[in-house]
């Protein structure tokens, strides 16, 4: 018998991965939540047929969020995660023993608790004493805070489903409203290559720009995401990441499998065609 | 879709499945429409869906004929009238404007009396034209605060009775468009013990039949005839409507009324639309309309928490004129942050993406529906957040009424075709108009064919112009110039 998750990147082109059983499938009021085991990827999360994350290449994605804002702000002390059910976000964070809480707004509790049962290598820090976790919408909850955060991570779903709320405008302004003066927002910014993906990362982009005086974007390489090209938005109320003292964070003494402050630097310089299709205003 | 006869006669769609019947049987077709099922339209077929082209046919013995419906069409017009309680029910395919004008011609001959709000829909003044009835105004009052005009008290509509015993009806508005309803039973039981035809424009009331806590409906406040926009909050296809008619009513002379303006060629999608709608108001509407309800409240408590804004509801109802209030409706009043609604309606399309049903001068009005969720009830909330942050002025200067009341001086349809002329606007004061001119929508003229243009009516129209409203109704399309009579 043979068993394949597949995911359409675009109506003509698939991605496939063999699975060797699944663990989970649960339909929450929002969207449905399966987790595979594979032999090439090791577990793997997908959110309504949509791949989140899969043990092999989790890292990637979770240490780019995180490490990126960390260093260009050593001293950031509370922090809003909003959505990253899975925890894995909030393990990178609780790396940094200056960090002293952790909120994380995820709308969708059943996300959570099936991570924790079956994905422990992203959910098992959830239980730090500095993280609140609420099951709440992300901008029902931003829209209520007032300055206070000093960095916001957006790790959401794609902008089709539950998560389309958190690439509004209205979000990123109260995100801009809910964050201190040093305030740094980082989300998840769609990919450049295939044209869906573009328009979303467009879009983003282009909202983000009119809410925040810093805005920056930078790159991963996430195997299992759509084309593999993977970006991050990088906003801000004044600090620049490309000035950033990185020997601060490389005293902190982190050990990380994929970033480093060579690539912090390099991860913001973008192909032309990424760089052209941000510029674009369509 | 369900196919056969159902234990609840609601469950059919008679018309629907006669539908469905011709385009099983697929009949080959020498007759119009000449697109032929979309065959003879590629480009057409493409955009709407071979399903809809297939069913976009001509009248024809299986599928009946609105202008004599005797079959199908009669069927589902009689579930219709069942399902709104009321003796009759006639589909209407030129929206709820033709079920508006509908009543009224049948209502009024040239010269007859007609008592109505002055804050009717243009649809009404219209029929005023078409049909020469002479209306008799009855000030609807205005919420001082909001600015926004009510609904007639029975006591007002008493006096206009005893003042013009020779009027033939009375129209109310069930409900106005920001959903506030008069006491219509009162009316009603008035105006029928004085002899007269009680109209209702119910174009925002559909849901009123279906669902729980809402106002009376207007049929079964005792109305002879309601227009029920099915398209608005039925979930029919835009155009569509149906017009309800009671037992003092004779539905013959009814049809050919509607016959005078009516298509001879009503399109099967709008009438297939109101039959599967009428279907789902009948078995599904009261769960639906709950949902919505608590939606409604929901998105109206937040709003009001944030401060600065007004989401009025049902604490409105208790002012004269205000006897009922449709909670489903989320009108809020942006007045008090310095922005005029229609700036905060734009503001809310072009920078976020969310577009709401109206804004006038001091208020947008945005209407939910079971096909909205709590998440996008938060979008609107927090869009409206953030406007306040960043677009809040002060609010002196700005103006503070919607409505101002008429000095009619000649009936509509003689003023309308009257001998005009075209005057710059500023250049208009003093002068009787001849044509209507409305900020759309909501489409209530702010003045008539007939009414004095005064100073005010020159500024309001300017001043919602330079704010963003849509001016409409004039003869120049910039609305400029207006037709005033020849003196």
């Amino acid at each position: 018998m043979e068993l394949w998750y597949t995911e359409e990147h675009t109506p003509d082109v698939r991605f496939s991965i063999r699975v060797e059983r699944q663990l989970c499938s649960v339909q929450s009021p929002f969207q449905r939540i399966d987790i595979f085991e594979s032999k090439e990827f090791g577990r793997f999360l997908t959110l309504d047929g949509l791949m989140m994350l899969t043990e092999k290449d989790e890292f990637i994605y979770h240490e780019m969020i995180v490490h990126v804002p960390m260093a260009a702000n050593p001293d950031i002390r509370r922090v809003l995660v909003v959505g990253g059910g899975d925890g894995g976000t909030v393990r990178e964070l609780t790396r940094y023993p200056g960090i002293e809480r952790i909120d994380m707004a995820e709308i969708d509790g059943e996300v959570v608790r099936a991570c924790r049962e079956f994905l422990p290598q992203t959910a098992s820090r959830l239980d730090d004493p500095r993280v609140n976790l609420l099951i709440e919408d992300g901008l029902k909850y931003v829209r209520s805070r007032e300055n206070e955060y000093d960095l916001i991570l957006v790790d959401s779903t794609d902008p089709f489903g539950p998560g389309e709320g958190l690439f509004t405008r209205e979000f990123y302004g109260s995100c801009y409203n809910a964050l201190r003066e040093e305030g740094i927002l980082v989300n998840q910014h769609e990919s450049p290559y295939y044209p869906d993906y573009t328009r979303s990362m467009k879009r983003a982009h282009r909202r983000i720009n009119e809410c925040f005086p810093v805005c920056r974007v930078y790159q991963a390489h996430i195997p299992t995401y759509p084309s593999g090209h993977w970006l991050f938005g990088f906003a801000s109320k004044g600090i620049d990441p490309l000035e950033a003292q990185l020997y601060r964070w490389e005293r902190l003494g982190i050990e990380t499998r994929y970033y480093n402050p060579e690539l912090h630097r390099g991860a913001f310089a973008l192909p032309n065609y990424v760089i052209s299709e941000l510029k674009d205003d369509a | 879709m369900t196919m056969g006869k159902s234990a609840n006669r609601q469950e059919n769609m008679p018309l629907a499945e006669a539908l469905e019947r011709y385009r099983a049987d697929r009949v080959v077709s020498f007759d119009v429409p000449g697109h032929k099922q979309g065959r003879g339209n590629p480009r057409l077929t493409e955009f709407l869906g071979k399903r809809c082209l297939s069913v976009d046919v001509n009248s024809m013995k299986p599928l009946d004929n609105l202008t004599h419906p005797i079959s199908v069409i009669r069927e589902a017009e009689e579930l219709a009238a069942d399902a709104f309680g009321s003796k009759y029910a006639f589909f209407m395919v030129n929206g709820t404007t033709s079920a508006v004008q509908a009543m009224i011609l049948y209502a009024c001959r040239r010269g007859d009396k007609i008592i109505l709000p002055r804050n009717v829909h243009t649809s009404a003044i219209n029929a005023l034209i078409l049909c020469g009835a002479v209306p008799v105004y009855v000030d609807p009052g205005v919420d001082r605060s909001l600015g926004i005009a009510l609904g007639m008290t029975p006591e007002a509509v008493e006096r206009a009775i005893r003042e013009n015993p020779d009027a033939r009806a009375v129209l109310v508005n069930n409900p106005t468009y920001y959903g506030i309803c008069p006491d219509t039973v009162s009316i009603a039981k008035l105006a029928r013990a004085n002899g007269l035809l009680v109209l209702a424009d119910e174009a925002h009331g559909t849901h009123f039949s279906f669902g729980e806590g809402l106002p009376v409906p207007a049929m079964r406040a005792g109305a002879d005839m309601a227009a029920v926009s099915m398209h608005k909050t039925g979930g029919s296809l835009t155009q569509s409507s149906i017009l309800l008619a009671g037992e003092r009513v004779d539905p013959g002379y009814l049809r050919q009324i509607i016959n005078l303006t009516g298509t001879t060629s009503a399109s099967y999608l709008l009438m297939s639309s109101l039959d599967i709608a009428r279907r789902n108001l009948a078995v599904e509407g009261k769960e639906t309309f709950s949902k919505v309800l608590a939606l409604a409240e929901y998105a109206r408590g937040e709003i009001n928490r944030l401060g600065g804004y007004r989401a009025f509801g049902p604490d409105i109802a208790g002012s004269p004129g205000v006897f009922g209030f449709d909670r489903t409706r989320l009108p809020v009043f942006t007045r008090e942050i310095g922005l005029a609604g229609i700036e905060v309606y734009d503001m809310l399309r072009d920078d976020y993406g969310i577009q709401v049903e109206f804004g006038d001068l001091g208020n947008i009005l945005a209407i939910l529906s079971v096909g909205d969720s709590e998440l996008m009830a938060e979008r609107l909330v927090s869009a409206l957040q953030e406007i306040r942050r960043l677009k809040r002025r002060d609010p002196s200067g700005m103006f503070d009424h919607e409505y101002i009341p008429p000095q009619v001086v000649l009936p509509p349809q003689e003023a309308f075709y009257a001998k005009r002329r075209s005057l710059p606007l500023a250049d208009s004061a003093g002068r009787v108009c001849g044509e209507s001119v409305m900020s759309y929508p909501p489409g209530i003229p702010v003045v008539a064919p007939g009414e004095r243009i005064t100073g005010e009516i020159v500024e309001y129209i300017r001043y919602a112009r330079d704010r963003g409203c849509r001016i409409t109704g004039t003869v120049d399309p910039a609305a400029e110039s207006i037709q005033v009579l020849e003196e």
